[in-house]
Order: structure tokens, then C-alpha cells, then sequence
């Protein structure tokens, strides 16, 4: 089966800046493929590449087979929800989300038909004849997905599009999100830099950094076995420290072992508990483990020791991920 | 411990005159606006509207024909002589200009205002700035009477012309009947020209005020969703920068409407509204007529106003 999008050494470079560094990737037809990292890593200009915002200076983007370099946006049969949502302001939401319809020529009556459809999809029958700026932050997010569902394009980007929703409302946004793109099979491609929402929401993950894929794999991959420090850190704050104090591999080696992992166990080692902080459900502990900085989180029915107390810690070793040489 | 209990939690008031005026302003805010906007009410209402509303009743007296004096009898006698065939041509002539002028400066003004809000960044930008308002910072008429002398059969544009052999071109555009005549200096094409040279500048800032508004991922949003750079164009960025057109043609539009020093140094002798009610109030003394044409500018603008906001040019504000 064909991918639905390849990056073959894929780069583009900002004058001395190298946003997207020889990056390969292939994101498989039908899946929802997150794209993670901090700001300025290179994962929204790889977005813009497979858009076509943005052309590579060097490598190979291919879309469902076909060569994309020098091909303009709209002759991509691939749509975008942009951060901003950039809702056409002079518009009702019916002309909108008609939009992608209006300039293939489609009429009046058929794409006004579609546009409901599409805004019934997405939970907003009955708002097609208001303003975008009528319209709460939620709303107008659905409206930026129906919109870029109307073209049914073989490709859906979005653009961090939970980012400016509060949490409640990201939460419900992820459930439907997931749920829409199995009703519809179509491959979602998603940037964000909240982990907790790619690890909730994605069947791939690209973990960036630098303008580089620093690696790729399932959310399970990621969490558990993080292949370098840094995704280790930036993917459920890890605690990296070396292998042989780990107890689970050679000295020179790094390992991860994440911080729910560490226990409270009267038998087990000592550590100084330097700092605490009280997350509701968990109780966040920071340790002093033989000069080495560790964090726990303890479910919050436990009794968690005070700042300077003395706190005894153990941890299965099938629990720790021990990374490749030089990670 | 001791020395956080004795600092006071409120401060004593602040001595002096202006403190305390400051302090009246700070609890009494309504009041403060009031005080703001009294000035320029009173300079609006009185000043401004009063002077219109005084024009607008002279405007409904007329004039003794035998003596010259004027009658102090409201009447609509003098709006009748508005429709004098040869009345009515001078508003219809200046109409025409305003508006070919209007749609020119348009034209001219949306790649320079596009340029500028979109591309131009540090310096360029205040380049753009100084190039657009320094011819603003000259006199008006020194600009004129060198337009003039650009224009005229000796001037450096013939000149140019014939050392490019387009002298014929020339010679063409002005042998077109009514926009041409003898040299561009005396013809509606050279007043057309001084016109849009003069008032472009009006154009171009509003333009870009309103394109500078247009949020760049809105244009990437219409490309996404398949719009071609020329739909892109008419359905996301013309009905976005109609506003600031249309605050621009209000500019163009009335001031070519009112100028009435434009026509008389460059063009032929026909009269522009602004020239009527110069020669009415002033050598004719027909100080009712030239209220009479300075209201039809006013009733123009009007009208025009209407029907820009009934084509939606004010939506997108």
C-alpha cells in the first residue's frame, strides 16, 4: 500500500537556520500521525511542506505517490485546521465551510446542502447563517474542521487546533477528533507539543527536535522506550540517569525510568526528599538519589514524606529502558 | 515583623494642587470623558455643523436679477438653475473626473499598498512611508505648476517621448476627442494625470491599513481549500481591502470633487464644480448659487457613502 505521505531528505532552511534538517518520514494511508516537539523543532514547517506553504530546499515530498515539490496549495488534495483556525471573517459560517466547494465551481444550492452536512458532522446544524466572530473558541474550531473536511481530502492537517481551547474542552475535542477520523479512515496528520495529547490521541508519533525526527513509533514505543535522552525528557518528563546506578545495565550507558515508576518501599534505597508538590491525584516528589536528581509520583492516598526526610524508594528493573550507546 | 506592621496599608494623599486634580479624575471617569470630548463637541457642532447648516440655508435663497442682491425668501429657485444644461455639465464633467480618478488611484494603489503591508519589513517599510507622504510635505501648487511645465508641448515628457520616436503615441492619446486637445497640458487627460499624481497618497495609506489587517494564514487558508491566486484575490483579499478602498475613494472622490486649482493651471478652460463656486461667489457675487453647487459635492458623497456600505464595503470593519 502506498504511504500517504513520504519525506525523502527532506530540508528547508531559514537563511542560517535549518528548520527541517534531512528529515525522512513516511506516514502510513489512514493513520493519525502526530507530529511532537518544542517550539521551533520543525514540526509545523513540516506540516507546511506537506501543504505546500512551503517548499523543500533539498529532498523529496511525495503524496500518496505522487511528486509534490512545486506543486502550489491548491492543487493538493489536502486541507488544513490552522492554529488561528483563519476563519474567513466577511463570511458567515455557512460560506465558510462552502468554501473549498465555491471555488471548484460546485452551485449555491449543492455546496450550501454539503456545508450543512458537513456542520451537522461536526455538532454545529444550525449555525451556518452566523459570524465567525459570533462563534466561542470550540465553535470555531469545528467550523475550521468541517471546513477542511468539505473538499474530503486525502490528507487532514492540523495545526495544533486544541491549542487555544481550555482543558476541559481539549479533552472532549481529542475524543471526537479520534473518533471522527475512524468514521471517516482518512489519515490525520497533527502538530502539538503537548505530549499528553499525541500520546492520547496518535497511532504514530514523530518526536522532533532541531529540525530532526529524533524518533518514531506508537505511543507505547515512545513512553517506554525512548531511544535518546532527550525524548526521555520530552515525552513524560523522564528520569535519565546512568545505567549501572538504575541497577539494569553496564556503566556509560543511559537509562529512563519514569517517574511513576518509582515507588515508596520501606525495604528499598535511601533517598532525600528535596521538594513536594501536591498535583491532586499524584504527589510529585523531588529526590536526592546519590547526588543524582530523581523524580517520583506517588499516588496521593500514600503517605509521602516531608522536604528533608528521609525517603526509602525501589523500582522493578523490567521498568527501566536502557538506551542505545551514545543516545 | 515589627517594620512590615508599621509601614501604613493606605498612603496619606499626595500634596499639591495637580495631585489632587488627578485624584478627582482617577474616581471620577465619567466625568473626566466629558471634559474630553467638550472641546471637540463644541469645535463639530458649532464651528463645523453650524457653518454647514448656514451654507445649506443660503443655499435656498436666491438672487435678484436686476439688482444682484441677494433675496432673503426660502425658495428652490437657484437648485433649479443647477439643471442649466450648462450647469449640469460642469457636475457631470466633474463627476466623471472624481470617479475615473477615484478608480485609477485604486488601481494604482493596491500593488504598492500590497507590497507594503505584506513584504516591506524595517527599513523598506519606512521607506515606503517617506516615498508615499514626501510629496505630501510640498506645496500644492508648487507641484501643480510643475506638472504644468511637465506636461506641456515643450516640456521634458514630449521631449522624452520623441528621443524614445513615441511622439506618434502621444500624439494619439491626444487626438482622442474630449480627454485630449492641443498638449497634455491643456487637455482632461493632463488634469486626469495631475489629479491621480496629487491625491494617490490618499489611496495607497488606507489600502494598506486595511491589507495590513488581513491576517496572513487567511490567504494560505483560501490556497488550501483550493483557491487559485486569482480566487484567492476577488473572494478573500479584494472584499477584506474594500473597506480601506472605500476610505480611500472617499478621499479621492471628494477632494477631486472640491479642487477647484487642478483644472484651472492644467486643462482647458471648461469649469469644475469647485471653479463654479469660485467664479459664483466671487466675480458674480451669486453667493446662493455657489452654495447651491458646494451642496451637490456634499449630496454626491452622500449618496456615495450609501451605496458603498449597501455593497457591503463596510463589513469586513
Amino acid at each position: 500500500m502506498t504511504d500517504a505521505v513520504t519525506f525523502r531528505g527532506v530540508s528547508r532552511h531559514f537563511g542560517s537556520v535549518k528548520a527541517v534538517d534531512a528529515v525522512d518520514l513516511s506516514i502510513r494511508d489512514g493513520e493519525f500521525f502526530a507530529m511532537l516537539g518544542p517550539s521551533g523543532s520543525g514540526k509545523t514547517t513540516c506540516l507546511r511542506l506537506i501543504a505546500g506553504f512551503e517548499q523543500p530546499d533539498a529532498g523529496h515530498i511525495a503524496i500518496f505517490g505522487e511528486a509534490a515539490e512545486g506543486v502550489p496549495p491548491y492543487r493538493r488534495n489536502v486541507n488544513t485546521v490552522f492554529q488561528s483556525y483563519a476563519l474567513f471573517p466577511h463570511m458567515n459560517v455557512r460560506d465558510n465551510v462552502a468554501f473549498g466547494l465555491r471555488v471548484r465551481g460546485i452551485g449555491r444550492a449543492a455546496r450550501h446542502r454539503a456545508a450543512e452536512e458537513a456542520l451537522a458532522q461536526v455538532e454545529l446544524a444550525g449555525f451556518g447563517g452566523r459570524r465567525a466572530g459570533e462563534l466561542s473558541g470550540g465553535q470555531r474550531q469545528r467550523v475550521a474542521l468541517a471546513r477542511a473536511l468539505i473538499n474530503k481530502p486525502r490528507v487532514v492537517l492540523l495545526d495544533e487546533p486544541l491549542g487555544a481551547l481550555d482543558l476541559k474542552l481539549r479533552e472532549q475535542m481529542q475524543e471526537e477528533l479520534r473518533s471522527l477520523q475512524r468514521t471517516l479512515g482518512l489519515t490525520f496528520v497533527f502538530v502539538t507539543h503537548d505530549q499528553d495529547e499525541a500520546l492520547s490521541m496518535a497511532d504514530r508519533i514523530a518526536v522532533f527536535a532541531e529540525g530532526r525526527i529524533r524518533q518514531v513509533g506508537s505511543a507505547e514505543d515512545i513512553y517506554r522506550r525512548p531511544s535518546s535522552r532527550f525524548v526521555a525528557d520530552f515525552v513524560g518528563s523522564s528520569n535519565v540517569l546512568p545505567a549501572d546506578l538504575a541497577g539494569a545495565g553496564p556503566a556509560g550507558r543511559w537509562a529512563s525510568l519514569r517517574p511513576e515508576d518509582v515507588l515508596l518501599d520501606p525495604a528499598g534505597r535511601e533517598a532525600t526528599v528535596t521538594a513536594r508538590a501536591f498535583h491532586g491525584r499524584v504527589t510529585k516528589l523531588t529526590l536526592d538519589f546519590g547526588g543524582q536528581a530523581l523524580i517520583a509520583l506517588v499516588p496521593a492516598r500514600e503517605a509521602v514524606p516531608e522536604p528533608g526526610a528521609t525517603a526509602r524508594i525501589s523500582w522493578d528493573p523490567a521498568r527501566v529502558h536502557v538506551m542505545e550507546p551514545g543516545a | 515583623m515589627s517594620r512590615a506592621a508599621a509601614a501604613p496599608a493606605i498612603f496619606a494623599p499626595r500634596a499639591g494642587l495637580a495631585a489632587g486634580l488627578a485624584d478627582w479624575v482617577l474616581l471620577h471617569p465619567r466625568m473626566f470623558v466629558f471634559l474630553l470630548v467638550l472641546p471637540i463637541t463644541l469645535w463639530l457642532g458649532i464651528v463645523y455643523i453650524g457653518a454647514l447648516i448656514a451654507l445649506l440655508i443660503q443655499s435656498f435663497f436666491s438672487i435678484d436679477e436686476f439688482s444682484g442682491m441677494v433675496v432673503r425668501e426660502f425658495t428652490l429657485k437657484t437648485y433649479g438653475e443647477l439643471f442649466r444644461p450648462y450647469n449640469l455639465d460642469i457636475i457631470l464633467r466633474t463627476v466623471a473626473m472624481a470617479a475615473a480618478v477615484t478608480a485609477a488611484a485604486a488601481v494604482l494603489a493596491f500593488p504598492i499598498a500590497y507590497f507594503a503591508a505584506r513584504y516591506a519589513r524595517g527599513k523598506w517599510k519606512a521607506l515606503f512611508y517617506i516615498g508615499v507622504m514626501l510629496p505630501l510635505w510640498s506645496s500644492y501648487l508648487v507641484k501643480v505648476y510643475a506638472w504644468k511645465l511637465v506636461l506641456a508641448r515643450e516640456g521634458i515628457l514630449n521631449w522624452l517621448f520623441a528621443k524614445a520616436h513615441l511622439t506618434w503615441l502621444l500624439d494619439a492619446v491626444l487626438a482622442i476627442p474630449v480627454i485630449g486637445g492641443n498638449s497634455l497640458s491643456v487637455s482632461y487627460a493632463g488634469t486626469f494625470l495631475v489629479f491621480l499624481y496629487i491625491w494617490l497618497p490618499y489611496m495607497i495609506i488606507p489600502v494598506q491599513a486595511a491589507l495590513e489587517r488581513v491576517p496572513g494564514p487567511l490567504l494560505e487558508a483560501a490556497a488550501d481549500l483550493g483557491a487559485t491566486p486569482r480566487q484567492s484575490f476577488s473572494l478573500v483579499l479584494l472584499p477584506l481591502a474594500l473597506p480601506g478602498i472605500a476610505a480611500g475613494s472617499i478621499f479621492t472622490f471628494s477632494l477631486t470633487l472640491g479642487d477647484y486649482i487642478v483644472p484651472q493651471i492644467v486643462g482647458n478652460s471648461r469649469l469644475f464644480i469647485g471653479q463654479a463656486v469660485y467664479t459664483q461667489q466671487g466675480t458674480a457675487g451669486n453667493i446662493p448659487l455657489a452654495a447651491a453647487f458646494t451642496v451637490v459635492p456634499i449630496a454626491i458623497m452622500g449618496l456615495y457613502l450609501w451605496g458603498a456600505r449597501r455593497m457591503g464595503a463596510f463589513d469586513a470593519l
